[in-house]
């Protein structure tokens, strides 16, 4: 599901309070029939959240920040990290701290994740900015498989998706003042 | 991808993170202590080196001088987590906020607060402070220190999300400094009359087991504010 709007509509305030970061003022957020903010632990674990803050530490390395990714959200560290790095055109950097990567590369190690995750509900706020042709591409490649593995992604970007997923269902924002 | 869950794993990772990136800016755990030393040596220069008269205003000097110290590291526990969207990643995470809190708060005390118990020694040969004073003050800071970082993270955790939070947190956070200071020097100062002085130690000891307790829910309430 495509999250759509112009600059300021709130689409970035949204998918926060889906995330569960920000109360709602009105109304509250379902996730099976139970409400977030009561079993938030339970949500947690089928959510994967990537904001417009990456959550990436610039001093630490590529490698590093995965690895910590990983710990904090209680998955095995058994995964060849390094034909992963390879695939996603990280190979080589994997011993530079992330704040000498270009932007795209940055993204890049946020975007690891979801290579490495189980979540069902996959949360991205603008995950096509600052990587390139191929990268978007790689990307909506992925989106595929997560969604014929019956993953459900709820995302804002300004892109056109609709040639590549047929069942694209986009919800509009209204900028209202 | 399989999950285990692991209270160690989550605790040791947080922890080494924050200890590692210590290690890499060593000034966040050499400025501190230098600001230290530089006010304890400031003293002795501006009061007159009074062997007797120094070695009385010693523990109000030290501790006073301790509170500063550590206040200089807090503005930074969170504000990098806060900036580059960690502490949101932190708190989608599936275990306990609390816990992730707790490991932060300990690394924050390895770097600030360890180190000055340690120096100690130095401090007191400064201060012309005697054997009995230099193991109540090693003894008052190894409990106090470890106190003042989780009070201290209840206010780091509130103003985190703030443009300038660091005075706003120095005006929250130092009163509650008072009753540690209250007991930490009447503890040296009985010492320093050859009394038994494990009363103030107990009382120490006590709120540092209640701040062990509760202070990481306080906090986590107060970082699930500052991000919303």
């Amino acid at each position: 599901m495509q999250l759509a709007g112009p600059n300021g509509a709130g689409k970035t305030s949204l998918l926060r309070i889906i995330a569960g970061f920000s109360v709602p003022d009105e109304g509250d957020v379902l996730w099976q029939g139970k409400s977030i903010i009561k079993n938030y632990d339970e949500f947690a674990r089928e959510l994967l959240f990537i904001g417009h803050k990456t959550g990436v530490n610039s001093q630490l390395t590529a490698l590093e920040n995965v690895q910590f990714w990983l710990q904090i959200q209680g998955y095995n560290d058994t995964q060849d990290l390094y034909a992963l790095l390879a695939k996603i055109g990280l190979v080589g950097l994997e011993d530079v701290p992330v704040r000498m990567l270009s932007a795209g590369q940055q993204r890049r190690v946020a975007l690891l994740r979801l290579w490495l995750n189980s979540a069902k509900l996959w949360v991205l706020d603008e995950p096509f900015t600052a990587l390139d042709k191929a990268g978007v591409a790689f990307l909506q490649q992925r989106f595929i498989t997560h969604l014929e593995q019956g993953g459900a992604i709820l995302l804002t970007t300004h892109q056109d998706l609709t040639t590549h997923f047929n069942d694209l269902q986009t919800v509009t924002l209204e900028y209202r003042h | 991808m399989i999950r285990q869950h692991s209270y160690w794993q989550l605790f040791s990772a947080v922890c080494k993170k924050d200890l590692q990136l210590a290690f890499r800016q060593r000034a966040e755990i050499v400025n501190p202590l230098l600001f230290f030393l530089i006010v304890i040596t400031l003293f002795p220069l501006a009061i007159g080196p009074e062997p007797g008269l120094l070695a009385r205003i010693a523990p109000g000097i030290i501790w006073v001088a301790a509170l500063l110290s550590t206040m200089l590291g807090l503005d930074k526990l969170f504000r990098d987590d806060y900036h580059d969207g960690s502490l949101e990643q932190l708190i989608a995470s599936s275990y306990p906020l609390p816990l992730t809190v707790l490991a932060k708060v300990v690394a924050h005390w390895i770097i600030t607060g360890l180190p000055l118990v340690l120096m100690t020694p130095l401090f007191a040969l400064l201060l012309n402070l005697d054997t009995n004073a230099l193991i109540a003050t090693v003894l008052t800071l190894l409990l106090g220190t470890p106190l003042l970082s989780f009070i201290g993270a209840i206010g780091a955790g509130l103003t985190v999300g703030l443009q300038k939070g660091g005075i706003l947190m120095s005006l929250l956070v130092l009163p509650l400094y008072i009753p540690v200071l209250i007991f930490a020097t009447s503890a040296i100062e009985t010492s320093t009359m050859s009394l038994d002085y494990s009363g103030q130690l107990a009382i120490l000891g006590a709120m540092l087991v209640v701040a062990i307790l509760s202070a990481p829910i306080a906090i986590s309430s107060a970082l699930k504010v500052s991000v919303s």
